[in-house]
């Protein structure tokens, strides 16, 4: 059943450009992939390390910005997207040392601290950064000879990336490292007796989570050809922590999930509803209240209930109702 | 020299408004143990409803002081209507004023519209006051006073009445505190009621200082951060400290090193958070 | 050589002497009760023993080698389990999960992030035999919120012996047990092997009379009575101490 809606779907997503109404909508699916990558990345920290980052935005702009600054330069892309990388790498390991010093709010406090400090920085290192006035490139990559000039070509690419990083981080979360730092997060001090180095899986998952938001940034470069401290605004990691939690932190979908909803609040309901930030509040207080666990577990249960209410518990086929009350 | 000598001057001044914006955020902070993230807003839609009560006619001070009363009462509905529901998880009510924050900063662009407002300086207080020699703004003088006065008032409170002593016991240890009696509940809604009140009515005394505008919480809130996180949060004195250091840091800051500004006002607050969590003044967590 | 050398232990918090010049030694294989009453400062203990909190003063000796600067973690890599008072095992999780974790801390597969944890055989494998050796095997599948409190003190006690430990300490095992619990228990600690050293803390004492070779009695922070179960029962100040027990 798994395999059968997981295909369905990659078939979907695959075939978008041929099946969706403009390129406005296609570029608005690229979005939600891109920010759906961003997600992820937060959620390998939030969910599954149990580390609340509001600082996360920073990391996704260090990457685009230094991937601008790289291309401007006169580097190719490839090497503007290592050196991004490595940028948002060190930056990571910079951060995670630093916040890893506070726990639960103290390490909140220090994550939107840093992202002010890069905030700051890109407003007002204008001989760098440019300021308000934000850094723009001239043209996307051309991987293989590939054009992504076109809507569609850069959904494909974008498509890829993200399949990527959901592969990626499932195999991450399911294998013993991700054991371990599921771990760390439900019970610290017990890891700690059992022999696991808590802060070096934190330190560890911290780079993992600010790599794949690196990769987002980048995409996210490529994908305006524009950068500005808009992107590292404490505002812009409250909406990526919005997807995370919207969605749901235990499991894969949700961040996904959430990433879809908040792209698709911002793009297509601004054209009806004119106060954005107004809605996208209230549904972060209404979720944060009523379905904390996010969208995607609270619409499981909300199904299960529904379901239950209309066949009540499991009859078999061949048996009698008699065992409905069963064990 | 002079330039220094004004520097610093608006080092103060600030440092006082700063003040009146932080010690709520620092109250609310050390005692329910939530950075109220809508700190900034409240502050901002404070300012705002002053300008409006300006506009109609009210006097700059009745305005502040109904500005404060009014944002008094929606800090209190905040709290009752939907902090009250998630008690204990911080991580939540942290993230619920953080959506306030949007939600607010909305409705005042929706209210006021997105040009920015001035307040204009009460009459009385135009000109300029010479001290030592050197000609200060004669509000921004008046500033430092009503932040002092504020401060002495909020002092007074805190460690001369019951109700103080309780806010005091209740940051001290909220477990203990509900044990020997004292309603934790309802001091939160107080709490958050002042802190509140007061946001509203710094937001409205800054006007003059530095207008109302879209974004002024994002500016705002930032800097009460730095002041709770070096003074350390629940504290009267580390705020009060805090605020000056800030208002020093700022100013000279953006004289000095404008492209290194957001830096120099950041790297102290983290330096502090790494290598003294509880602040300069605070106490340590438990 | 000796199993568990505390000299000279010392810990205060604020002004308050919780561990005061604590020395025990623990030979290989013994049965060792500390018991006291409570504020006696037996979970600090256990606690300085682990690594969890570190002495003021004081040195601890594993086997002959010194501990005392060795952080918690490594700790568990040269042979020490514990139990806790409280339980803290991982909620969400299956029995056979949390034991499962429990030998993962011990195997360089801990860092592994690339292979599926479900695939590895002989890790699974271990763990399903220490839930058998605790009786809970065929609870292996199910998860944690779903078992009696009996049953995850038992899981405890499972996590702790899969960690192959050389000495496990046991804080408070019969806490909060019924007694058919309480006897699965008994049965469990006297089946554990004589190359595991077992130091246990209690409250209770019918259960852990029987269960001890040695006693070691704390009172206030230090050591007030030690000795043979006999001696120490006999002792005035054991009596004392225990009013109308």
């Amino acid at each position: 059943m798994r395999w059968l809606a997981l295909s369905v779907s990659l078939v979907l997503l695959a075939t978008v450009p041929f099946w969706v109404a403009s390129d406005y909508y296609v570029n608005i699916a690229s979005q939600i992939l891109l920010y759906a990558v961003f997600a992820l990345g937060l959620n390998v920290l939030v969910g599954y390390t149990g580390l609340v980052s509001l600082g996360h935005a920073g990391l996704f702009g260090i990457a685009a910005y230094a991937g601008a600054i790289f291309i401007n330069g006169g580097a190719d892309h490839l090497i503007a997207i290592l050196g991004a990388l490595a940028a948002t790498l060190l930056a990571a390991a910079v951060f995670a040392v630093l916040t890893l010093r506070g726990t639960g709010l103290g390490f909140v406090m220090i994550t939107v601290a840093l992202g002010q400090i890069v905030w700051g920085v890109a407003y007002r290192w204008i001989s760098i950064t440019n300021g308000d006035n934000g850094v723009s490139i001239a043209t996307r990559p051309s991987p293989f000879g590939l054009s992504l000039a076109t809507a569609p070509g850069f959904y494909w690419a974008t498509l890829l990336v993200f399949l990527a990083a959901v592969v990626t981080i499932a195999i991450f979360v399911g294998s013993p490292f991700g054991a371990s730092l599921r771990g760390t997060r439900d019970q610290p001090r017990r890891m700690n007796a059992l022999g696991y180095h808590v802060w070096m899986i934190r330190f560890l998952a911290f780079l993992f989570s600010g790599l794949w938001s690196g990769v987002a940034g980048m995409l996210f470069l490529y994908y305006n050809q524009f950068v500005s401290p808009q992107v590292v605004a404490l505002g812009a990691s409250a909406e990526a922590l919005l997807m995370v939690i919207a969605g749901g932190t235990g499991t894969l979908l949700g961040p996904i999930a959430g990433a879809a909803l908040v792209v698709v609040m911002k793009n297509v309901a601004s054209a009806y509803i004119s106060r954005w930030n107004l809605v996208l509040g209230a549904i972060f207080v209404t979720i944060v209240i009523f379905m904390p666990e996010g969208l995607v577990p609270g619409s499981v249960r909300l199904w299960r209930w529904a379901v239950d209410r209309l066949h009540p518990r499991d009859v078999e086929p061949g048996r009698g109702a008699r065992q409905k009350s069963g064990a | 020299m002079n330039l220094w000598l004004v520097l610093a001057g608006n080092s103060v001044a600030f440092g006082g408004l700063l003040f009146l914006l932080s010690a709520g955020f620092s109250l609310i902070f050390g005692l329910m143990r939530i950075p109220n993230l809508t700190h900034g807003s409240l502050s901002m839609i404070g300012a705002y409803f002053g300008t409006s009560l300006i506009a109609a006619g009210c006097g700059f001070w009745a305005a502040a002081i109904a500005a404060g009363i009014g944002v008094a009462i929606l800090g209190g509905l905040i709290e009752r209507l939907l902090l009250r529901r998630l008690p204990g998880a911080e991580l939540a009510q942290v993230l619920v004023t953080l959506g306030l924050s949007f939600m607010i900063a909305d409705l005042c662009l929706m209210g006021w519209g997105g040009d920015p407002i001035e307040i204009a300086t009460p009459p009385v207080l135009r000109g300029a006051t010479l001290i030592a020699g050197v000609a200060f703004p004669t509000y921004r003088v008046a500033v430092i006073t009503v932040a002092t006065v504020i401060a002495s008032g909020l002092w007074v409170l805190l460690e001369r009445t019951r109700l103080g002593a309780m806010i005091r016991a209740g940051v001290d240890d909220p477990a203990m505190a509900r044990v020997v009696g004292i309603r934790v509940s309802r001091l939160f809604t107080i709490v958050f009621c002042l802190g509140a009140g007061l946001a509203g009515f710094a937001g409205v005394i800054g006007g003059p200082i530095l207008s109302v505008y879209p974004g002024l919480d994002q500016d705002m809130l930032p800097l009460a951060l730095v002041v709770v996180i070096l003074g350390g949060s629940g504290s009267l004195v580390g705020s009060f400290v805090g605020s000056f250091v800030v208002g020093f840091l700022y100013n000279f800051g953006q004289a000095m090193l404008p492209e290194l500004a957001y830096v120099v006002l950041f790297l102290p607050m983290l330096i502090v958070l790494v290598l003294r969590p509880q602040g300069l003044f605070g106490r340590a967590a438990p | 050589m000796t199993a568990l050398v505390l000299d000279d232990l010392e810990k205060s918090f604020g002004g308050l002497r919780v561990t005061a010049a604590v020395s025990l030694a623990v030979e290989p294989g013994e049965r060792r009760l500390i018991i006291g009453p409570n504020g006696a400062g037996k979970t600090t203990l256990f606690n300085l023993i682990t690594g969890e909190l570190r002495p003021d003063r004081g040195s601890i000796r594993l086997f002959d080698r010194e501990i005392t600067r060795i952080p918690s973690r490594r700790r568990a890599h040269l042979g020490l389990a514990r139990t806790y008072q409280i339980i803290t095992l991982f909620a969400g999780e299956t029995l056979l999960r949390n034991v499962t974790l429990s030998l993962l801390g011990r195997s360089r597969l801990r860092w592994n992030p690339f292979v599926r944890l479900g695939r590895q055989e002989a890790l699974i494998a271990g763990a399903r035999a220490a839930l058998e050796r605790v009786g809970l095997g065929h609870l292996a599948d199910r998860p944690l919120g779903q078992t009696a409190y009996g049953e995850r003190r038992r899981v405890e006690i499972a996590m702790a012996l899969a960690q192959n430990p050389r000495i496990l300490l046991l804080d408070e095992p019969f806490a909060g047990l019924s007694i058919a619990e309480r006897r699965d228990v008994q049965d469990l600690l006297a089946a554990i092997p004589r190359d595991v050293t077992v130091v246990m803390i209690e409250h209770d004492m019918d259960v852990a009379l029987d269960f001890a070779e040695q006693i070691t009695v704390l009172h206030f922070g230090k050591v007030l009575v030690e000795g043979t179960r006999a001696a120490v029962v006999a002792d005035p100040q054991t009596k004392e101490i225990y009013l109308g027990e």
